[in-house]
């Protein structure tokens, strides 16, 4: 058995998530009565092309692990499709053949990885149970190939290992199964930024010489800049905006993207910045705001905001450009457009 | 300088002891005048927080080897103890930590914790020292000042419980103030709501602040001056602009690369190579040489000197005295 075929050819998005949903219930008192929902996923939809680098970020609560963690089963779905090249998950696929296509590396290197089995045998072992040939050779060409020698390490312990290494152990192990689409969550978050860079730098290399697609998940728009194609932005369970990686950055259509970027630092020493462009913390996701979820942070929020929900919708004439704001939209009753807004 | 230091580190040495010896601080210079906000830039392990708990007295006595000197506006920190050591900590010298909800008590109101601190400190009654603590809510920008007063801290959310800590903080109104990586549990549009916080009140109540971090964009905006750590010592320090326009160290100019700020992208990083070094013995030479792309023999036999380029900007490295060193 070697990797999936391509079935559904280049331009089929090789997954295509249709309006994910996942509620998680909130039970509290003496019966353990449902008192109240987690709104984590609401209505999350995208694709991912073959062979790019879709970014997801968003603040703490906004969804984006729920989004990845929906993806490959590891939390069962309330409602929504996955379509991985093609083939409905559940209909077409298992979910089984699915994570032989999918495979994630997660943040905290440490417990994703069993302690009591070597970084060989972790790697091996996906390989192993699924009755591939020669599994340990396998994973001694894979630890070699992220940078760890085998012959020093392959007889290691996770603890004996510092963090940059055990996240290359993870790669590697995520390889084994010869996946199509990587999904890394906050996978360099934990890491120093001197080693930070050099996993970066692996994670291109691997992408180029194995044609993977990845989809990276982090809160640091820095690194999501420098590694995504194009870029997906989230606020509390929804999608507020998503397109080409440069025009995220530098043209954001959405209120909530642009006061995402004025909160970077602004690495300039004679130009800091004076004025925090948002009041307050993301609302909690239990009892999400009506309408737009953040007109109750948004300075251009009208009364349509808390009203209506707004539709993700094409911004000017550039058709992978989409933002959910009542100001793209002439025929909403919002008395601004984007583009006065923007000015 | 004629002015007494607010922080003066004298070749300070922190080594712990036990199945293994760890040597944190290898020999620490550095000096904070009064009202500066300093940021102590450095990576895991490169002895950052050992360097603030040594200023507050926090390292376990029994584990700890010290040597050197730290004195806070003249006083000798090391000979502090008893009620003067009480009264040091959190009356002159007063610290916040990077997670809130674990440094605050679960079990008293936030206005109880802050009372209790300005009563200690000031003698004053419960009743003014509830004032005491209004105030500083106020100060700190807390919506509806009055009703969080009685608030738990599990009935805010981050970014209010780290304002709280700051209030806290800063309600005996110390002449220095230890934060150690205040905003990094906390999300992008918060964090930058806290910077700015600390960045006004320090002007406002006149502190010294010494503010540590990883990340160099959160140290470059708030410090006017900048110490990057490494391997437990200082390798360079000077002034905001001058570390990050020119950065002398080799080390610095990695971290800056590092941080991706205008990285292409898709192109090579110019990552530094390996790991920092393991701290079980005392460095006799450059720490930094085993990684460094520039490294030279001497840097393997001696410790390297401290350079001072000028205008406060130091650093510890035999190239750092050519001007044109390859960037």
């Amino acid at each position: 058995m070697t990797r999936q075929e391509d079935r559904g050819g280049p331009r089929q998005p090789l997954l295509i998530a249709k309006d994910l949903k996942r509620h998680f219930p909130i039970r509290s008192g003496l019966l353990n009565r449902q008192t109240a929902t987690v709104h984590a996923v609401d209505g999350v939809s995208f694709d991912v092309k073959k062979g790019e680098v879709l970014g997801i970020v968003g603040e703490s609560g906004c969804g984006k692990s729920t989004t990845a963690r929906l993806m490959i089963g590891l939390i069962e779905l309330d409602d929504g499709q996955i379509i991985f090249d093609g083939d409905v998950l559940g209909e077409d696929i298992t979910l089984k053949e699915l994570r032989r296509g999918v495979q994630m590396v997660f943040q905290d290197s440490y417990a994703s990885l069993n302690p009591r089995l070597t970084i060989l045998d972790s790697v091996a072992f996906g390989p192993k149970i699924n009755g591939l040939e020669d599994p340990e050779g396998k994973a001694r060409n894979l630890l070699k190939r992220v940078g760890l020698e085998p012959d020093r390490f392959a007889h290691r312990y996770p603890h004996e290992l510092s963090g940059g290494q055990r996240q290359r152990v993870n790669i590697a192990r995520a390889l084994a199964m010869e996946p199509r689409l990587v999904i890394l969550d906050e996978a360099v978050s934990a890491l120093d930024k001197s080693v930070e860079a050099q996993v970066l730098n692996l994670l291109n290399e691997l992408r180029e010489e194995f044609g993977l697609t990845y989809i990276f998940i982090s809160h640091d728009l820095n690194v999501v800049r420098y590694i995504s194609d194009r870029v997906l932005v989230m606020y509390l369970g929804e999608v507020v905006e998503v397109g080409p990686a440069e025009a995220i950055y530098h043209n954001q259509a959405h209120p909530y993207t642009s006061s995402l970027f004025a909160a970077m630092p602004s690495m300039d020493p004679d130009n800091r910045t004076e004025e925090p462009p948002l009041a307050g913390d993301p609302p909690n996701p239990i009892n999400p705001p009506s309408g737009c979820r953040f007109h109750t942070r948004c300075k251009f929020a009208e009364s349509v905001c808390s009203a209506a929900k707004p539709k993700l919708s094409v911004i000017g004439g550039d058709e992978t450009h989409l933002a959910a704001c009542h100001m793209m939209d002439p025929a909403s009753g919002h008395s601004q457009s984007f583009r006065e807004a923007a000015e | 300088m004629s002015e007494t230091p607010l922080v003066e580190f004298k070749d300070l040495v922190v080594r712990f002891k036990g199945d293994r010896t760890v040597h944190a601080i290898n020999g620490l210079n550095l000096n904070l005048k009064p009202g500066e906000m300093l940021g102590l830039l450095g990576e895991s392990g490169s002895g950052k927080s050992v360097t603030l708990k040594t200023l507050l007295r926090l390292l376990p006595p029994k584990r700890t080897d010290l040597e050197g000197s730290v004195k806070v506006l003249g006083t000798d920190v090391m000979s502090l103890s008893g009620r003067a050591l009480a009264k040091y900590r959190g009356g002159d010298v007063s610290m916040v930590f990077q997670e809130p909800a674990l440094a605050l008590d679960p079990v008293y109101t936030i206005g109880d914790q802050i009372a209790e601190a300005v009563m200690r400190h000031k003698g004053i009654s419960k009743l003014a020292a509830m004032d005491v603590a209004l105030d500083m809510l106020t100060r700190v920008r807390i919506p509806s000042p009055e009703r969080r007063l009685k608030n738990y801290p599990h009935e805010m959310s981050g970014g209010m419980r780290q304002r709280a800590m700051i209030a806290l903080a800063l309600a005996c109104r110390p002449k220095l103030l230890l934060a150690d990586e205040p905003t990094t549990a906390l999300d992008a549009t918060v964090q930058i709501q806290i910077l700015l916080l600390l960045r006004e009140l320090q002007k406002e109540f006149g502190m010294g602040v010494i503010f540590v971090t990883h990340d160099i964009g959160v140290a470059v905006e708030v410090s006017d001056r900048i110490a990057v750590m490494y391997a437990g010592n200082i390798v360079e320090t000077g002034k905001t602009r001058d570390v990050i326009k020119n950065p002398r160290h080799p080390y610095t100019r990695g971290l800056l690369a590092a941080n991706l700020h205008g990285a292409v992208k898709g192109s090579r990083l110019d990552a530094i190579p390996g790991s920092p070094p393991p701290l079980e013995e005392a460095p006799s030479n450059c720490s930094f040489a085993p990684r460094c792309s520039l490294a030279r023999p001497e840097c393997w036999k001696a410790l390297p000197p401290r350079i001072d380029i000028g205008n406060g900007h130091e650093a510890a490295c035999v190239l750092a005295a050519e001007a044109a060193v390859t960037a």
